[in-house]
């Protein structure tokens, strides 16, 4: 399935929840926020979420900003 | 009182001893940063709330890691945003992203080359964020009538700049700040503009609640000792506004008597 990940898109074999997906690109230990299609997924709902096929997904970190 | 030393900055239900807010750009490394942090004494930090790079190491430290925000109280903000509709989405993105965490510092900007803050957004994305909630710091322009209607859709602060963001051309306007502070409900800090160590000072003299700054610091030669300098300056400045100054005056008076001399008076 093709999912968009901060603009770029991905190929990845489903099943595969937001978890997996965090943990695949190395993200799984940071802190993070994360929108599935536009909208806010907390954390905790992170592991019982399976992503479809044309899933867009934004993953924001905090940064240096004034 | 011969310092201000029970004059917390009180800010959505939180005492601060520091009136000075810190931005976290700019900066050389996040050792620069945090060095910076330190000596500048404030407690207040300001970050940006970007995509993650997906190639980036995951054992690479991030911000976070390096700053707690178990130790600062961490401001996310929305630059980057044009319209309410994206500052709204940082900010939801933000609190997620700080475990609910509700204090946010809102600006919506206008146009590339000056960053003056888009009110009309600005004004839409603040009802939008206190009707969600959200503990809003917002920037704006130094319209005192703007600062008002910020104040009374709920921001708990209103700051208005100095000049413009990165400008460091100090205190364009000292008359409208004045006349925002008259009317003002909430602490009024000084958001962008500030160059040097002055300019801080001023701002506080005139009875600002603080003042927020990132490029003053981050860009001057050495920003841990500017950062030092803003300590101070801040502080000097607030106790100068509690002394209460001097009254201005056109012509001479005096230090010493005038009487007693040993020689013949003029």
């Amino acid at each position: 399935m093709e999912l968009t990940v901060n603009g770029e898109t991905r190929q990845l074999a489903p099943p595969l929840s937001v978890a997996q997906l965090v943990a695949e690109l190395g993200m799984a230990d940071r802190r993070i926020a994360l929108e599935l299609n536009g909208e806010i997924l907390p954390r905790s709902e992170f592991g019982q979420t399976l992503l479809a096929g044309g899933d867009t997904l934004e993953i924001v970190q905090a940064i240096g900003g004034g | 009182m011969t310092q201000a030393a029970d004059d917390p900055l009180l800010i959505a239900g939180r005492s601060y001893q520091s009136r000075l807010i810190i931005g976290s750009g700019k900066y050389r490394d996040f050792e620069q940063n945090r060095a910076a942090l330190e000596v500048s004494g404030a407690e207040i930090l300001t970050v940006a709330i970007r995509r993650v790079n997906l190639g980036q190491q995951s054992g690479e430290p991030s911000l976070l890691d390096v700053i707690s925000p178990e130790r600062y109280t961490i401001l996310p903000n929305t630059a980057g945003c044009y319209n309410a509709g994206d500052a709204v989405r940082t900010c939801k993105m933000a609190r997620e992203l700080l475990d609910g965490h509700k204090l946010v510092k809102l600006e919506v900007l206008g146009d590339r080359k000056t960053l003056f803050p888009n009110v009309t957004e600005t004004l839409k994305a603040a009802r939008a964020l206190v009707a969600d909630g959200f503990d809003v710091m917002v920037y704006t322009s130094d319209d005192p009538l703007v600062a008002k209607e910020l104040e009374e859709i709920g921001c708990v602060s209103v700051m208005p700049l100095g000049a413009p963001i990165g400008s460091g051309l100090g205190i364009r306007n000292p008359y409208n700040i004045r006349m925002i502070l008259e009317n003002a409900t909430t602490p009024i800090i000084v958001d962008a503009g500030v160059g040097t160590a002055s300019d801080a000072s001023i701002a506080m003299e005139l009875g600002c609640a603080g003042v927020l700054m990132n490029t003053a610091i981050a860009e001057a030669r050495d920003p841990v000792l500017m950062a030092a300098a803003m300590n101070k300056a801040v502080a000097a400045g607030r106790e100068a506004f509690l002394a209460g100054r001097m009254p201005r005056r056109l012509y001479a008076s005096a230090s010493s008597p005038e009487t007693g001399t040993f020689f013949p008076p003029l």
